[in-house]
């Protein structure tokens, strides 16, 4: 059954979109990340144009972050001071994000910086993720983990406006996590993502948020920075198609409750690698894409 | 099926009519009459292209060219290089006007019809499309390389025809074509032309416009999104949000 869309202005089979949503929802249920970063090349990659696939995914990526948020609120798993500084800074950073996606659309260099962006980032994370859980494994294996020491002081401990986060039991400046929310702005809105595979382990490792606050947090923070995101796409470039939105994320939800299931059963650092290993694939699909001659050196630009 | 005979069946009124009509007053009667099974091309929810007929009869011996297009419009285009290993767009160029669309359909080969002049005037076949480039920016050769690539990535998306249709003549005058229009064909007026061509020279032509508009519920939309962008990005995110607290309500029951 075909469905002509909107706003992206083309003809596709319902079932494709709903499978990918599913398919994409129970991965993200398996692994507890968003999926945009998933999505949005393989919408790309079915030819939904790059400016509408990036800004139709931060719509749908705040219904499923909404879902998320309220099943960690209901825990006490969100810490909404931090959340709240974050999303200062992810407000700034998506704003700023949104005005430099038009401006590298009109350049022509928009699917560049997005295949780029992809590129650079899925590359160190897949890396760092995949390091982390080999390490891991080999350590469960010999079982003589070093204990961690509880608090590292280095030159960010020295930065000023300090703040004290009770429920991430943190007393650190105000700037670092509003950096970390500007940065992850400027990629929801370049790269259609959440944000949230950049900012989990920024929290984590940077600013030393306990693991368990640490997915409510930020599904709270993707929340508005997405709904910004699709607000300004919608306003600035036209470019949100909510029947795609919609189609996306009811494959989504259905898939995300066979997804959570699924990794109920397997080991964490399985997970975290199977995860790595699919992020580093993702990643060198798109770098051979850049590196490979094109079919045709020649292409059409978006008519403005 | 039901579209195709009622087609056919019009295609035969029409014939009557036109031999009705030829004997009434024969005298000043027209060389070319031709039109088109719709006027209007309607993209509802569950479009995936349609077929138009185009069906029409000449007096006396002749050849016919009918040619499609979409809407003139601005293109404009990039050349990848090598930048580091990487592919980027490095140079762009502007055309200013090139059609959204454009199809082509001749009774015979159009090189044993058509002398390279008339083809150029009247812009038959995609080779002979006037794709003009501000002549300060690019040199002769190096236009002809984009406007290739211009008329190549057209061909690809499907809007420009790759191969030309066959107008099949039915006895001497009668004459009919399926004019397909594909998916993502650009909404607009579009403008269908038929050349009578003897020996050589365009005898008689006729224009007839054609109609491609979004219509009902996609329509609605895309007209909201742009004229009331503001209040759809509300909307938009509105409704994620309800789908998000819908999702957690079922996902907490199961």
């Amino acid at each position: 059954m075909q469905i002509y869309l909107p706003i992206a202005e083309m003809s596709v089979n319902v079932f494709l979109l709903l499978g990918m949503g599913g398919a994409i929802g129970f991965l993200s249920g398996l692994f507890g990340v968003g999926g945009g970063f998933l999505m949005t090349p393989l919408l790309i990659f079915i030819g939904v144009p790059p400016a509408v696939a990036v800004a139709t995914e931060a719509n749908q990526i705040v219904a499923s972050s909404v879902s998320g948020v309220l099943a960690h609120w209901r825990r006490g798993n969100v810490d909404f001071k931090m959340g709240l500084i974050l999303l200062i800074g992810g407000i700034a950073g998506s704003t700023f994000g949104v005005g430099l996606f038009s401006v590298l659309r009109g350049l022509g260099q928009i699917d560049l910086v997005i295949s780029l962006s992809y590129v650079v980032f899925l590359g160190i994370i897949g890396t760092l993720m995949l390091v982390e859980s080999l390490r891991s494994m080999r350590q469960r294996k010999v079982s003589a983990g070093q204990p961690r020491k509880l608090h590292q002081h280095t030159w960010i401990h020295g930065l000023p406006l300090k703040t004290r986060f009770r429920r991430s039991k943190l007393y650190i400046s105000a700037l670092l996590p509003f950096a970390i929310g500007f940065l992850v702005g400027v990629l929801a809105a370049i790269m259609g993502v959440g944000g949230g595979f950049i900012m989990v382990p920024a929290m984590i490792y940077l600013l030393g948020m306990p693991t368990s606050v640490v997915i409510g947090t930020s599904l709270f923070q993707i929340i508005f920075v997405t709904a910004n995101v699709t607000f300004l796409q919608a306003y600035a470039n036209q470019t949100v198609d909510v029947v795609l939105a919609l189609l996306l994320l009811t494959g989504a939800v259905i898939g995300a409750q066979f997804g959570a299931r699924a990794g109920a059963r397997l080991h964490g650092e399985q997970l975290r690698g199977l995860l790595a290993a699919m992020v580093l694939l993702v990643c060198s699909k798109l770098f051979y894409d850049l590196l490979v001659t094109p079919a045709d050196l020649y292409s059409l630009g978006v008519a403005l | 099926m039901s579209a195709g005979t009622r087609c056919a069946s019009r295609l035969a009124c029409a014939a009557a009519f036109l031999v009705l009509s030829g004997a009434a007053n024969a005298a000043q009667a027209q060389s070319l009459v031709a039109d088109l099974s719709k006027r209007l091309v309607a993209i509802t929810t569950g479009f995936v292209g349609t077929d138009v007929l185009l069906f029409g009869a000449v007096e006396g011996e002749g050849d016919i060219v009918i040619v499609v297009r979409g809407p003139d419009r601005p293109v404009t285009m990039y050349r990848k290089s090598r930048v580091l290993g990487i592919w980027a767009n490095t140079a762009q160029m502007t055309f200013e006007r090139a059609p959204s669309f454009y199809a082509i359909a001749t009774s015979k080969p159009i090189r044993e019809i058509a002398p390279d002049v008339v083809r150029a005037r009247h812009e038959m076949g995609v080779d002979a499309l006037r794709l003009d480039l501000p002549a300060a920016k690019a040199s002769r050769n190096v236009a002809r390389d984009w406007r290739q690539g211009l008329i190549r990535n057209f061909q690809k998306s499907g809007l420009y025809g790759h191969e030309v249709g066959s107008v099949t003549f039915l006895g001497n005058q009668l004459f009919r074509v399926e004019l397909h229009l594909p998916a993502n064909v650009p909404t607009g007026a579009y403008q269908v032309i038929t050349y009578l061509l003897k020996d050589g020279h365009v005898a008689s032509a006729q224009t007839m416009p054609l109609f491609v508009s979004k219509i009902g519920a996609e329509a609605a939309i895309f007209d909201f999104a742009t004229r009331y962008s503001a209040y759809y990005g509300l909307i938009a995110i509105v409704i994620a949000l309800m789908a998000g607290w819908l999702a957690h309500l079922a996902f907490r029951k199961g």
